[in-house]
């Protein structure tokens, strides 16, 4: 088994939380995984992506090469498109449909939208809207996180435990409203 | 045996933690950083060792070599451009040597992710004649900066760890041993430590008896892997740090697989080396930064027979970082099939100032200021406000090193540049700037500097900033500037018009002025309200 995921998103998006869940859900599972991420400057505001690999073997590469990854998971619909070079021919896509527009040149999202739904197999959730359901607009990530479980190599109870673990000091509210928003997202995904 | 997930940085500081590490200090910048922030989240765990953000590199390298001196094992950590400003106490501690283990941490790079350069700290070891060890995953950062504290006390020398960024700030599971108690004081031999010239022809003559030593322990390091392939006698691959990985990734899927020698230490296994190149025709060289073990093996005239290629005869990019899909190539593979990137046109997403931030406020001003003077520049620094150089400041005409804004703006002001101005920010103006402004205000240089006072160092995510606030107008007055042209304003959307004013003054001033813009990192506030 081995499954290599590109994480996308903007800066302050909460791109490392959804790779926190991932990483740690691996190591749970007792899997491999390795996870590259972009720090400093990259951050302000500019386009973030991880690659994060999970395997039952030995992970030689830190970056995964291009034509290489099963998945693209995106919390911004531009930035899912970005990766698309990366994208194995039967590779999923799975992205927010919401855009962050902080540039002037943002491109139509009507094209957006179609191109990321020309993927093979592309799941498209407005995060947006589910995370405020779910109760807090924060959670975008954890939406697109619980949209991307069905499709993860990885248990749903060990993902959801992560989840509860990464938000249990912000106290017992915040871990409620991202459980929501994972199992609002996951619900998206399999309609 | 116990795991724990870490990122490259991470396994670097744990491994030195467990090697028996007294006290670590270092500068913020990326991708070092996190080595940094992670032992002082153990020390305050109650980790009995120091954890310290220094001043500058130069300082922290200090730091370290004196805690060196009295038997106590020392790291010090920085990016690449870090190790420039610490060169001089660096240089010389391969003359002085180490007496407690001396572990030096640079991480390069390459591609220039978040840096002005791509130099490649391999060649700074090489130029002190000290070992280097270049860590290909997280297991063997933990490992090898262990094993680097051991080589150090071996050899009472500095021993280098060079890191990239991919590997810095990349996270795997590590597998880690028991801990070592620190060293006991035990004081350096003042012979050894005083460089004057004739203990320091000494101390170099036995640095130069040691080379050979240091060689076979190269070729005698499990982290240098040599497999001679039986059937494939036409490609070999040398490959340095993490271009190995990606070597093993490309080859992986193929049937006959090249003749292979993982390089994780410098100086170079000269052994291991000549055995590859003896075994094929052609030797192809994948190693992050510069051509160094090309340059080494091919030599000026190059191994009669053999061909030796990498970065210097185009088999790779001469520049920028290596990844799985460049290796691929050099090794005559095909890309993998992918969807390919649609038609639609990917705008860029560029790093931006917060909404928010004080620095846009400052640069607002200063550029309202600058249109009714024509000719004014603006040398600017190291920081978050680099970003006033992109749309839609476009502020700044300068940006090198840390302190570059206030020597530059002198010497421009010197040869006729009105009005010079300096912006920098305070963690960058303690750091390297303070110096230059002495010399500024005994000359009173016709210039105006800008210090942003954000009470922090924000880019690299918020570490202590020594001077500050009331202190940082107090030391600027002490370096001789006159109290009418030490003016502060607070950059603020309301104090806008003022701001301009004040500013304007400033620079119509024909001698030196100092404007401190006073107001809190965004992202700091931020975490302090939460």
């Amino acid at each position: 088994m081995k499954q290599d995921i590109i994480l996308a998103g903007v800066g302050g998006q909460g791109i490392l939380s959804i790779a926190f869940v991932i990483d740690n859900a691996a190591l749970a599972d007792g899997l491999q995984f390795k996870q590259a991420e972009v720090h400093g400057m990259a951050q302000r505001g500019g386009a973030v992506q991880s690659h994060l690999r999970i395997s039952d073997g030995r992970i030689w590469s830190d970056l995964i090469p291009k034509g290489a990854a099963d998945m693209i998971l995106s919390v911004e619909p531009l930035e899912a498109l970005r990766y698309f070079d990366y994208l194995k021919p039967d590779g999923i896509v799975v992205t927010s449909s919401a855009p962050y527009k902080n540039i002037p040149d943002y491109p139509d999202l009507d094209k957006i939208l179609t191109a990321v739904r020309s993927a093979k197999r592309s799941v498209v959730v407005d995060s947006e809207k589910l995370a405020k359901e779910a109760g807090t607009s924060k959670a975008q990530n954890i939406v697109m996180l619980g949209a991307a479980s069905p499709f993860l190599a990885l248990r749903e109870a060990t993902l959801r435990s992560l989840v509860e673990e990464l938000f249990k000091k912000r106290g017992p509210a915040m871990v409620e409203a991202n459980l929501k928003a994972f199992e609002l997202g996951r619900a998206a995904a399999s309609i | 045996m116990a795991r724990q997930v870490l990122l490259g940085d991470e396994a670097v500081a744990l491994g030195a933690v467990h090697a028996g590490l007294s006290a670590a200090y270092s500068y913020p910048g990326t991708p070092a950083s996190e080595i940094m922030e992670y032992l002082i989240g153990l020390a305050a765990k109650g980790g009995g060792f120091k954890a310290v953000w220094s001043v500058n590199e130069k300082v922290a390298y200090e730091e370290a070599l004196g805690a060196s001196f009295a038997g106590r094992r020392a790291m010090v950590s920085f990016k690449h451009v870090g190790l420039n400003v610490a060169a001089d106490p660096f240089m010389n501690s391969a003359m002085t040597g180490a007496n407690g283990g001396l572990v030096v941490v640079s991480a390069d790079d390459p591609g220039m992710h978040s840096s002005q350069n791509e130099q490649d700290s391999r060649v700074y070891a090489l130029v002190a004649q000290i070992p280097c060890f270049e860590p290909a995953d997280q297991q063997e950062c933990y490992d090898m900066t262990r094993e680097a504290f051991d080589v150090s006390e071996k050899l009472g020398l500095p021993v280098l760890i060079r890191l990239v960024t991919r590997l810095s700030h990349s996270r795997s599971s590590v597998e880690i041993r028991e801990p070592r108690p620190e060293n006991d004081l035990r004081m350096g031999n003042s012979k050894d430590w005083t460089l004057l010239p004739a203990n320091a022809r000494r101390r170099f003559s036995l640095l130069l008896e040691q080379q050979a030593g240091m060689v076979r322990l190269s070729e005698e390091s499990p982290a240098n892997a040599l497999s001679l392939g039986g059937g494939n006698r036409s490609l070999g691959v040398i490959a340095a740090g993490l271009a190995a990985n990606y070597f093993r990734e490309a080859a992986a899927a193929e049937s006959a697989v090249p003749s292979f020698l993982k390089i994780s230490t410098y100086p170079l296994p000269e052994k291991l080396i000549r055995r590859l190149v003896d075994h094929v025709d052609t030797v192809l060289i994948l190693e992050d930064g510069y051509p160094l073990i090309e340059k080494e093996v091919q030599g000026m005239f190059g191994i009669p027979g053999k061909k030796i290629v990498g970065r210097l005869t185009g088999a790779l990019p001469a520049s920028g970082e290596l990844s799985p899909d460049i290796v691929r190539k050099a090794l005559g593979l095909a890309p993998l099939p992918s969807q390919g990137l649609s038609d639609i046109p990917l705008a860029n997403r560029p790093p931006q100032l917060c909404v928010g931030c004080p620095h846009a406020d400052t640069f607002k001003a200063l550029n309202k200021a600058r249109e009714s003077r024509p000719g004014s520049t603006v040398f600017s620094d190291i920081g978050c406000y680099t970003l006033g150089a992109l749309p839609p400041y476009n502020a700044i005409q300068s940006c090198v090193c840390m302190g570059a804004s206030i020597g530059m703006a002198r010497g421009a002001s010197d040869v006729g540049v009105r009005p010079a101005v300096s912006v920098i920010g305070d963690s960058t103006f303690a750091h390297s700037g303070m110096t230059p402004l002495l010399g500024a205000a005994a000359a009173d240089t016709d210039m105006t500097v800008i210090i942003l006072d954000n009470a922090t160092t924000a880019m690299t995510g918020g570490q202590p900033s020594y001077g500050v606030g009331a202190k940082l107008l107090r030391i600027v007055e002490g370096l001789g500037v006159a109290k009418d042209h030490l003016r502060t304003i607070e950059p603020l959307p309301r104090n806008h018009e003022t701001n301009v004013r004040v500013i304007g003054e400033e620079m119509d001033h024909r001698g030196l002025s100092v404007i401190v813009a006073v107001r809190e990192c965004i992202q700091e506030s931020r975490k302090k309200r939460s």
